[in-house]
């Protein structure tokens, strides 16, 4: 059941992924670009996410998951120097290549050697950031 | 209103369609670095049969549509290799770090007010924003 549903939803953001054109970079950095020629387009996909998630995240009130279990616990409101300090860095290299982690899986089969090389790069930067994070809280903790 | 535009809009609404599956189904928020990452660094074994399956139908569905709709689906990705690279560790390292991307912090956060789903969306833009304007229009490398 938990196995029908990942791939449910898996299926689902993929074709919403390519349907909505995110798996091409250019429009991706068009949105970043402001002194470009900008791209509004992200906008509209963020826009037409969020509103069923706003919808499912209030349909979680009051009621357990389908597969049993309960709801991730509420939002935590600590804003720390991970947070802060790994969105700069995922966001660098959004910009660079105009790719993120969704994109970068749903695109594998038609985006070339390019994507290939990206997937691999990302994984390896996925291993290594559990040793990345631990050095970072140290001198965060020092300083 | 251009086509892009109402691509998007669809496109993203079945994204949200995806992340409601995901969370009242499975009781789990719909983060494709958390998915991803936790099959990297074993933190996610217990899980490792539904994150394969939910990466292997993301992986899949994109591929049939392409060949079905005949679309066009140019990722546009630049040929610079060194660029690739750099930008494909910053994504892996940040997103862990940060402990979400676009998916989980931007999707499914900002959708239940999260302020650090908030606050990291706002850093990650204006970072991203950054990186094209130095890249592009002062260095022209991208």
């Amino acid at each position: 059941m938990r196995f029908m549903l990942s791939v449910l939803s898996g299926g689902l953001f993929g074709a919403g992924l390519f349907v909505s054109g995110m798996t091409d970079t250019t429009k991706v950095q068009g949105w970043l670009d402001v002194f470009g020629a900008w791209d509004p387009t992200l906008a509209f996909v963020m826009g037409g996410a969020i509103i069923p998630m706003m919808i499912a995240w209030q349909l979680t009130r009051g009621r357990t998951p389908l597969v049993g279990g309960s709801f991730p616990a509420p939002p935590q409101h600590k804003i720390g120097h991970r947070l802060v300090l790994g969105s700069v860095l995922f966001g660098m290299g959004w910009g660079l290549a105009g790719l993120c982690p969704g994109p970068s899986v749903a695109s594998l089969s038609y985006g070339g050697a390019g994507g290939l090389v990206f997937m691999a790069a990302m994984l390896v930067g996925m291993g290594a950031a559990p040793t990345i994070g631990a050095r970072i809280d140290r001198i965060a903790e020092a300083s | 209103m251009p086509i892009e535009w109402i691509h998007g809009l669809i496109g993203g609404a079945l994204i949200g369609l995806a992340g409601a599956v995901y969370l009242l189904g499975a009781g789990r928020i719909m983060g494709a670095s958390g998915i991803i990452g936790g099959l990297v660094d074993g933190s996610g074994r217990d899980t490792a049969r539904d994150r394969l399956g939910f990466l292997a139908a993301l992986l899949i569905v994109p591929a049939i549509l392409y060949v079905v709709t005949g679309r066009t689906a140019d990722t546009h990705v630049t040929s610079n290799f060194v660029v690739i690279i750099a930008a494909g560790l910053l994504v892996g390292v940040g997103t862990r770090i940060a402990n979400g991307c676009t998916s989980g912090h931007g999707v499914c956060g900002i959708s239940r007010f999260s302020l650090r789903g908030i606050v990291a969306t706002v850093f990650y833009i204006l970072a991203g924003g950054l990186t094209v304007v130095l890249f592009r229009h002062i260095l022209g490398v991208i």
